[in-house]
């Protein structure tokens, strides 16, 4: 206990949070992410809403396996055509788990930071302790909009040129186009998650490492999610990898979720473990 | 094979990626600094005052803004060309009696 309530802000929860997923380049593991960290929360008691900000490319309804039950969206209730009861929908594995789905049928510029604004503050009202913001790719408005209001944000990369540019670009950004920045408030916290990462081939000098990736960016490591087909697995199905503990990959997002709620945790699936001096000699 | 893989030293693409990344990320984020796109401009005025006192093109001016330290560094280079004919002057001055 005492671990954990020293481990200042990160614990508080009697305001809500708002974190953005971002990392500028595409397929990277945005949603992946933003629906596993989203779950692993919710299941630690927490209450927790996943808002999908890819108007027009939407996903993450997808992903979290509930979009069948989509009716009214966010750009609905931006533009007061639903009000946000109607467009929440609930999870139906954990009780205290939320979707915001985007809109499939409009596209980007319908988001607005006036009506962004007033949408997250109505969900700060009715209590929710994390709100968690999918970003779309790109730097243009839905991106913009979704790191806007952010207190904190997680920027996912992988371990390859083009994503590590993106993120630096979406680092600067952070820096300078969003509220905490115009209004010269405390900067956004920002975390490095690395995301289908292959202890092999690091070890090959084949993929640029965490500590590579670490001195590029500058700023701090959340965690590292392997390369594993788990992953394509939990999309196929609909249900967030980190529902099934047995998988590498909901291991890998258990520690992001504790570590993230302010609990020690060694980071694992950093090195390559399969095969040994023999197995090379002899692979 | 892979015997002879395991002591063979190859170049090492990964190393290569981070030396390209680390050259482009410094430069990019030099570029992206507030105020700093005014280097197009500021190397074309430059251009228009040497070049009434000298005969210079474009390609003779160079603006650079780097960070060495913590500190930017702001690094005018300007090619004057080879021999000036002896008997060259600067124009007059406009505001002569």
């Amino acid at each position: 206990m005492d671990s954990v309530s020293s481990t200042k802000e990160a614990t508080v929860s009697n305001a809500s949070k708002v974190v953005v997923v971002t990392s500028g380049k595409g397929g990277v593991g945005k949603t992946t992410t933003s629906a596993n960290i989203a779950t692993g929360i919710a299941l630690q008691g927490k209450k927790v809403v996943a808002i999908d900000f890819d108007v027009g490319l939407r996903n993450l309804d997808l992903v979290m396996g509930c979009e069948r039950r989509v009716v009214y969206d966010f750009v609905n209730v931006i533009r007061n055509e639903a009000k946000l009861n109607q467009a929440l929908i609930r999870d139906k594995r954990v009780e205290t788990l939320y979707v915001l789905p985007a809109s499939q049928t409009r596209d980007k510029d319908a988001l607005d930071a006036e009506g962004v604004g007033r949408v997250i503050n109505e969900l700060k009202e009715q209590g929710f302790d994390y709100i968690i913001c999918d970003s779309p790719a790109g730097i243009e408005k839905g991106a913009q909009m979704a790191m806007y209001f952010a207190d904190e944000a997680i920027v996912v990369t992988n371990p390859e040129v083009s994503s590590v540019r993106d993120s630096d670009r979406v680092l600067g950004l952070l820096a300078a186009k969003t509220s905490r920045a115009e209004t010269n408030s405390a900067a956004i916290r920002t975390h490095l998650l690395l995301t289908r990462y292959s202890p092999a081939m690091v070890k090959k000098g084949e993929m640029l490492s965490v500590g590579d990736v670490l001195e590029l960016l500058g700023i701090p490591l959340l965690g590292v999610i392997p390369e594993s087909k788990a992953v394509l697995q939990s999309s196929n199905k609909g249900t967030p990898a980190i529902l099934d503990e047995t998988t590498d990959v909901a291991q890998a997002y258990l520690d992001v979720v504790f570590r993230y709620l302010g609990e020690e945790r060694q980071h694992r699936f950093i090195e390559d473990q399969k095969r040994g001096f023999f197995g090379r000699l002899f692979g | 094979m892979a015997f002879f893989d395991y002591f063979r030293r190859a170049p090492k693409s990964a190393t290569l990626a981070k030396d390209r990344l680390s050259i482009i990320v410094a430069r990019e984020r030099a570029g992206t600094r507030v105020g700093a796109d005014y280097l197009p401009q500021l190397q074309q005025e430059l251009l228009a005052v040497i070049a009434r006192y000298e005969k210079i093109d474009l390609a003779h001016v160079t603006v650079n803004l780097d960070k060495s330290g913590g500190c930017e560094v702001l690094e005018l280079n300007i090619q004057l060309p080879d021999a000036p004919p002896a008997a060259a002057r600067p124009p007059q001055p406009p505001a002569v009696a």
